[in-house]
């Protein structure tokens, strides 16, 4: 196994880790030893030094493993890969005027030998369609040509196709699709947890119509090849959807899937109404198809994958009874509450088995807002399709990126999937954006 | 050579997570300084209901979301701004100690003077802190003072 390899660079301080780790239950009687100046390691940054070397074995059904492509790119959001393999990644902050980064697996043994940068802005979105990369900032859209070897070939001046999005630093990341005939998809997510008057304020109710609905709080759809076009020219495709990260193009059915961010905070906004248990457990997120003029109901209903029904939201009168949303469409499935869907990709490949194809990748980021409750997610999980529809339960395909079971919460875990991409053979690659980690899982039989 | 330090290294490291993990439990009136325990108590229970959900059990926050309360300048340093973040909450995207947090946070002006004064001192002495306590009348002064947002 490849992980083997970049386990051995690690092997002391994996071993120091073992040894601590022994020493924890004996704590009281380890720490007698004395006091030592330990401060110097720990007090810079916690959050830096605590998700350290660790094993990056991931628990994959049978069949099925993963090489480590890259590692320690920095915050990798969604990713791409072109016909000939070239992986490339967008990053949430450029690093060293670097926002994305281009690697290559010249020798072809699963881990990238070869890596460069360019585009000086961070973001989420990254795609590759005709002979185009696709990238994007919490604003704006560009595009950069690529050769007969899918090398950049205007690395400093993309195309800008799209300008002028909102971004008020709240569910502020743009993702992009783009489908078989001519047109990118964006999110523009909602600066809100439910459209109150004051943003997650007990007491503050419901604005009705919600103003954030106009520009935010759904998707819109643009010309893929077209400069600077913003609002004015793009088409409002779909609304009523509080965020997106992951979406995809599902060629099968040719149509666009979303997968949303619900809502949170019920118990804190309405204790009398939800306990704590109850608001770790509400509502689902949800994966929707969209089409033009699609409304998924948010801010007014939230969906309640226990009750299996579209409830009032308790902004607007809800009591965790009242059903509403007569106008807003049902989710296509419904996975726990507060997982965070961060991509979506509908295997097209040949190389895993014939149950995969056309089935739906999902990255979960994973949870914050169970506490006190387990966290939740930090895995990428398989639907199955078939017809167009999800055709069985879904299932946890890879797992263990937090790192075990006690690193399962936003500030342990190890890492956190956050983007997916299918590769020319058939391989599905996993970003994380914790570490900036990038795997390859194949299948072999 | 290498395993002293390493043992060093070790046992320095698991002397901190002992203090720390000392003064995540109830804190009695050990040491000097430290806030009567009910005090403590009362903070806690606010804590559990109000900043709980984003601040996670441990303080620690939630990276890129909801800032942490370890040992932060917001936190140790003076009381007025600390309390002024209680009663008018935060826009997102502030920047904390070099990192920036996207989450909103909501006002808090529903809270009394007692229970902001409650909670934040017992942030201020848990989850490694250990700062001043913050009074009731502390708070009525800064709230009088303090506009509401918008």
């Amino acid at each position: 196994m490849q992980q083997l390899i970049q386990q051995q660079k690690i092997v002391s301080r994996k071993s120091m880790l073992l040894i601590a780790g022994l020493c924890v239950a004996g704590l009281m009687a380890c720490a007698g030893n004395g006091g030592g100046d330990k401060k110097k390691d720990t007090t810079t940054t916690t959050r830096r030094t605590a998700p350290a070397e660790v094993d990056m074995t991931l628990k994959l059904p049978a069949g099925f493993s993963a090489t480590v492509f890259a590692d320690s790119l920095g915050r990798a959001r969604h990713l791409a890969v072109t016909s000939n393999g070239i992986v490339y990644v967008k990053l949430n902050r450029a690093r060293g005027g670097k926002g994305i980064i281009k690697l290559e697996d010249t020798n072809g043994d699963g881990k990238a030998d070869k890596m460069s940068g360019f585009g000086n802005y961070g973001g989420t979105g990254m795609a590759v369609k005709n002979g185009y990369l696709y990238a994007s900032s919490d604003q704006e859209v560009f595009r950069y040509k690529l050769d007969g070897n899918n090398n950049v070939t205007n690395p400093d001046q993309p195309e800008k196709i799209i300008t002028g999005l909102l971004n008020r630093g709240e569910h502020e990341s743009k993702s992009v699709a783009l489908d078989n005939a001519g047109n990118i998809y964006v999110n523009i997510g909602a600066y809100s947890n439910s459209c109150q008057l004051q943003d997650r304020a007990k007491g503050s109710m419901g604005q009705k119509p919600c103003p954030i609905l106009d520009s935010a709080g759904g998707i819109w759809q643009f010309k893929a090849d077209q400069p600077n076009q913003t609002y004015g020219t793009g088409v409002h495709y779909a609304s009523g959807i509080r965020n997106t990260v992951g979406l995809d193009w599902n060629t099968a059915t040719n149509t666009l899937f979303i997968m949303q961010h619900g809502r949170d905070q019920l118990h804190d906004l309405f204790p009398d109404i939800w306990d704590a248990k109850q608001s770790a457990e509400l509502p689902a997120e949800c994966m929707y198809e969209l089409h033009k003029g699609s409304n998924c109901g948010w801010p007014y209903i939230y969906y309640d994958q226990i009750q299996h029904k579209k409830m009032l939201a308790p902004e607007y009168g809800g009591d965790g009874k009242k059903t509403a949303g007569e106008d807003a469409q049902d989710p296509v499935e419904a996975f726990p509450a507060h997982m965070a869907p961060n991509a979506l990709l509908f295997y097209t490949g040949n190389q895993f088995p014939e149950k995969y194809k056309n089935g739906a990748f999902i990255a979960f980021h994973g949870s914050w807002n169970r506490a006190p409750e387990p966290q939740e997610g930090y895995y990428v999980v398989f639907v199955p399709f078939k017809n167009g529809k999800p055709s069985g339960k879904w299932e946890v395909f890879a797992d263990n990126f937090a790192g075990g079971p006690e690193n399962v919460n936003p500030r342990g875990a190890k890492h956190r999937p956050t983007g997916l991409a299918q590769g020319p053979d058939g391989s599905l690659y996993v970003s994380d954006d914790t570490r900036g980690t990038i795997w390859k899982i194949s299948y072999k039989k | 050579m290498k395993r002293s330090r390493i043992l060093f290294v070790l046992s320095g490291g698991l002397f901190f997570l002992a203090t720390l993990l000392m003064s995540q439990t109830k804190k009695p009136a050990a040491r000097s300084a430290a806030p009567p325990a009910a005090v403590m108590e009362r903070g806690k229970q606010v804590y559990l209901e109000q900043c709980l959900a984003c601040h996670q059990v441990d303080g620690g926050g939630v990276p890129n979301m909801n800032p942490p309360l370890i040992k932060t300048k917001w936190v140790l340093g003076p009381k007025m701004p600390l309390v002024q973040v209680v009663l008018n909450g935060m826009k997102g995207d502030t920047e904390i100690e070099g990192e920036t947090y996207h989450n909103v946070m909501a006002p808090h002006r529903d809270l009394t003077d007692q229970q902001i004064s409650d909670v934040l001192t017992y942030v201020r002495n848990s989850f490694g802190n250990k700062a001043s306590a913050i009074s009731a009348a502390e708070v009525k002064v800064i709230r009088a003072k303090t506009k509401p947002v918008e």
